[in-house]
């Protein structure tokens, strides 16, 4: 890519289907970062020092939302280096992207279909749990934040023992506030524990099922709040806390 | 070649709210006698004689099926390895047993 921007590049990457990848672009962009496209297809990161994984339909949801995009050859590449010690690479996965996180065994648990079975878009309140992670280190402990929510499949379950092992290491990074008469709404999907969003336990692969990348210029979105999940991993990235990165 | 079936349902912790739309709609027309629905998925696959039993599992727990939220069963329809079909089946039960 080419351009003025100097900053770390971020990978996001594009399946058939995607459809955020052009805003996720756009906020890598607002923060200085270089967006790199990473596509499907390609075994190839393209040197990037995190990636994105946006929200769409990849695949066209077929067999289950993020099962045939967990099995791409952009995401072997990816998970192989998630998981290596030595390259330890931080991921965001945005709604289908949550979705392919758990498909590929990134993340733990999984998504499934809304209680109410509708597809469920509105600007959602979300209350910020875990200021450690890589990705959301820029928020206030306990901050809420109202960024757009959009998908049919987004009630995140997991077995009492994943559960248990998430709440204990701190690794719930957003739940639905469900309080409070503005907030205008119940846990809008089922979730469990009002679950939004979670990371890894290194806190360098996070995922949420809103749409931080819809949400970082009041002219476009119902606030900026979801800058800072972007700004936060760039922090993480300039500031050299990713010992360990390339 | 042989003919297997797997056969997907989501587990039974798991709510399934599609199912529950289901039993609405059967009591709505007149079944009220049905309790309980699980929606679920059913692959036919053909597979020649290179694909063990193991394979079909790692296909099915792999990629069918997702085991976080799903249980699955496999069946040989033409009963020539061990996934025969079990005894006391109709025999109209699946039809391409037969083949």
């Amino acid at each position: 890519m080419t351009g003025p921007q100097t900053g770390p590049r971020i990978g996001v990457v594009t399946f058939p289907g995607t459809l955020d990848d052009i805003d996720a672009a756009r906020a890598v962009r607002y923060t200085g970062a270089e967006p790199v496209a990473l596509w499907h297809a390609d075994a190839d990161l393209r040197d990037v020092e995190a990636v994105v994984v946006p929200g769409g339909f990849s695949y066209g949801d077929y067999l289950r939302a993020g099962a045939i995009a967990a099995q791409a050859p952009v995401m072997r590449v990816v998970v192989e280096q998630a998981r290596s010690p030595h390259r330890r690479l931080p991921v965001l996965g945005i709604c289908n992207g949550f979705q392919i996180l758990c498909e590929a065994g990134l993340l733990p648990g999984a998504l499934v279909r809304n209680a109410e079975l509708r597809f469920i878009c509105r600007d959602q309140w979300l209350r910020v749990e875990n200021t450690s992670s890589v990705w959301s280190t820029r928020y206030e402990p306990g901050a809420e934040i109202l960024i757009p929510m959009k998908n049919a499949e987004g009630r995140y379950v997991a077995d009492d023992a994943v559960m248990d092992e998430l709440e204990g290491e701190g690794r719930v990074l957003f739940r639905y506030v469900t309080e409070g008469p503005q907030r205008g709404a119940t846990n809008p999907n089922g979730a469990l524990r009002d679950i939004a969003g979670i990371c890894s336990a290194d806190g360098r692969i996070a995922a949420l099922m809103p749409h931080p990348e819809h949400a970082i210029d009041a002219f476009t979105g119902p606030s900026d709040d979801g800058m800072g999940i972007f700004l936060s991993a760039l922090d993480a990235i300039t500031t050299g806390d990713l010992a360990g990165a390339r | 070649m042989a003919r297997v079936a797997v056969d997907v349902v989501i587990k039974p912790e798991i709510l399934d709210p599609q199912g529950k739309a289901i039993l609405a709609a059967l009591a709505r027309t007149g079944h009220a006698g049905v309790s309980s629905v699980r929606q679920g998925k059913h692959f036919d696959l053909e597979v020649d004689d290179s694909v063990t039993d193991a394979d079909l599992e790692e296909i099915a727990g792999g990629l069918l099926a997702n085991p976080v939220i799903e249980t699955w069963t496999i069946t040989r329809l033409d009963g020539t390895a061990d996934g025969a079909p079990h005894a006391g089946a109709p025999a109209d039960a699946e039809p391409e047993a037969a083949l």
